[in-house]
């Protein structure tokens, strides 16, 4: 018999969207809330913007929901990822269907990369268009509301800086990947090693190892490096600023010279290779269930 | 060729012996029962044969060496565990989608004959099938595997009578065609009793007894005696005894029929009563 050709990595990648829709279920659907909320709130937009005192909190006003959307969509995926890689080789010993992945010639890096790559690949640009459109969509409820109102209408509009936010968002969903590549990396790590309670075995241990430090030591490293880890994408990759405020055009505050000269990335990505690795090695030598 | 071949196979879980230095060939083209009490080492042994586990000793698999040239021989092997290892969530056409995209021996066009003659609906998700329509489903995605190794472990488990005879005769008319090789393990015995070419009886990580099905007939033989004529079928060294009515009936390993037709009436002895037999004199209280 002719061998047919097989894809055996795209066809695995599939396979975990075919079993976890909540993927690219969940973000759009927090997406399509967020937006049924603002256009309620825009009732008030006009007045809320004609009611601010100084340029500068006008802008804030009418950016706020472009940064809110991202943010709480970013938060979203993460949210959906880190639940997806707890269970990715949890579930598969859990209900023995990894017997049935295994008598497929599919191997466990393969099976391990493949689910690495949906937090790692798939995910991101998804998440990416997924904050574009809805922002897009916050942009013509905005117009819509305000108008016949040429004053904010033209405030909106040299505001936003809708290319520019685009780039800068794109710049953005690459830095935090990669920023969070070891988290998901560890996660898969312990998904592949609990034999239950996957949840517990992902946090206990780093809330121990702190509080064992707090108390033999006084310090805090343990924690900071923690916290590090959760914020450090804004921290790094961006430039820091003095007030808080928000540049009037984002793409001057990117700073990726910084943050690929920041040890805690490559460091990260060292530690995500290795967990990987582990996670292969664990699919590989343990027994199936 | 061996399909398999295992010299002095040992498996360790901790300080428990799963298995004892097995030694077994399989030839090509036989379908070998593999039969054994709960923990005997029959799914450890299955496992090292598809490379799932790792191993001390001897082992090769259609020549190849299964820990560590897995990905090799896995194109060439198939495997059903038992009715509930294929994923709830699954799709009937997902899984056909999905093999089609990995397997490079899978044939999905045969496939889908084979579910034709099932009630199984492409749009149908295992958790919506019953365990004898799921078992229909594993079967038919795996005879669509030009495969030369089939393992089967307890693949009729808690499955009722028609399936289970069902499995075995697709299996038999549908699959096996004298070149490929099937090891299936079970609990039910009589339901593979007339399936099997070969048998083998393990017992605590040993092979205590193995045999070519044609063998059987000539090797065993079983007496029903009369009670006055017990002690003259003791005599002839019955390798297991037990009472039915008020009978003995005897059973005895390598004793020729013409002596053994004096005491009462001769026949083959079923499977089932040669693993009891072969079991209690391993020491197993059955």
């Amino acid at each position: 018999m002719t061998e047919a050709a097989t894809r055996p990595m795209a066809w695995s990648i599939r396979r975990e969207l075919w079993e976890n829709r909540a993927l690219y279920i969940a973000p759009p659907a927090v997406a399509a809330v967020f937006l049924f909320g603002f256009l309620l709130s825009t009732v008030r937009l006009a007045h809320h913007i004609h009611a601010a005192a100084d340029p500068d909190k006008q802008r804030a006003i009418v950016m706020a929901p472009f940064t809110f959307a991202a943010g709480l969509i970013l938060m979203t995926a993460f949210i959906v990822a880190a639940f997806y890689c707890l269970d990715a080789l949890y579930g598969e010993r859990r209900d023995r269907s990894i017997l049935f992945w295994k008598s497929l010639p599919v191997s466990d890096a393969t099976a391990v990369l493949a689910k690495a790559a949906i937090p790692m690949v798939v995910l991101p640009p998804f998440i990416y268009i997924v904050i574009v459109v809805t922002q897009t969509i916050v942009l013509l409820l905005s117009t819509m509301a305000l108008s016949g109102d040429n004053a904010a209408l033209a405030l909106l509009w040299t505001n936003v800086k809708f290319f520019q936010w685009s780039v800068a968002l794109l710049y953005a969903a690459v830095v935090v990947t990669l920023w969070y590549a070891p988290i998901y990396a560890w996660l898969l790590l312990v998904s592949a090693w609990a034999r239950r309670a996957a949840f517990l075995w992902a946090v206990l241990p780093l809330m121990t190892i702190g509080i064992f430090e707090r108390m033999a030591f006084g310090t805090r490293y343990f924690y900071l490096i923690l916290a590090e880890r959760m914020t450090g994408w804004l921290t790094h990759g961006f430039l820091t600023r003095a007030q808080g405020r928000l540049p009037a055009d984002p793409l001057t505050a990117l700073a990726p010279i910084k943050f690929s000269t920041t040890p805690g990335l490559w460091i990260g990505l060292v530690f995500a290779a290795v967990f990987l690795a582990l996670t292969v090695r664990l699919r590989r030598y343990r027994d199936p269930i | 060729m061996a399909c398999i071949e295992a010299r002095g196979l040992r498996k360790m879980y901790g300080a428990t012996v799963a298995l004892n230095g097995v030694d077994l060939r399989v030839e090509e083209g036989r379908i070998l029962g593999l039969i054994g009490p709960n923990g005997a080492g029959k799914s450890t042994a299955l496992h090292a044969i598809l490379g799932l586990t790792p191993y001390q000793g001897e082992l090769k698999v259609l020549g190849l060496d299964p820990w560590r040239e897995r990905d090799q021989l896995m194109r060439e092997v198939c495997f059903i565990a038992d009715v509930a290892v294929l994923p709830r969530w699954l799709q009937v056409s997902q899984a056909l989608d999905y093999l089609a995209g990995v397997h490079p021996r899978f044939d999905r066009a045969k496939a889908e004959v084979f579910l034709a003659k099932t009630s199984v609906k492409r749009t149908s998700k295992v958790r919506e099938l019953s365990k004898g329509m799921v078992t229909q489903l594993h079967l038919a995605l795996v005879m669509a595997i030009d495969a030369k190794l089939l393992v089967l472990d307890e693949p009729t488990l808690g499955l009722d009578i028609l399936y289970a005879k069902q499995f075995y005769d697709s299996l038999l008319n549908d699959y096996f065609d004298g070149s490929r090789t099937i090891v299936v393990t079970t609990h039910q015995v009589n339901d593979i009793q007339d399936v099997l070419t070969d048998v083998m009886f393990i017992n605590r990580g040993r092979i205590v007894m193995e045999s070519a099905m044609d063998d059987v007939a000539s090797r065993y033989a079983e007496v029903m005696v009369h009670p006055d004529n017990a002690a003259a079928a003791r005599a002839l060294g019955p390798i297991y005894e037990r009472q039915v009515f008020g009978r003995g009936i005897f059973l005895y390993d390598g004793v020729g029929r013409e002596r053994l037709a004096s005491l009462g009436d001769v026949r083959t002895p079923s499977i089932a009563d040669l693993f009891v037999a072969v079991m209690s004199r391993d020491g197993v209280s059955v």
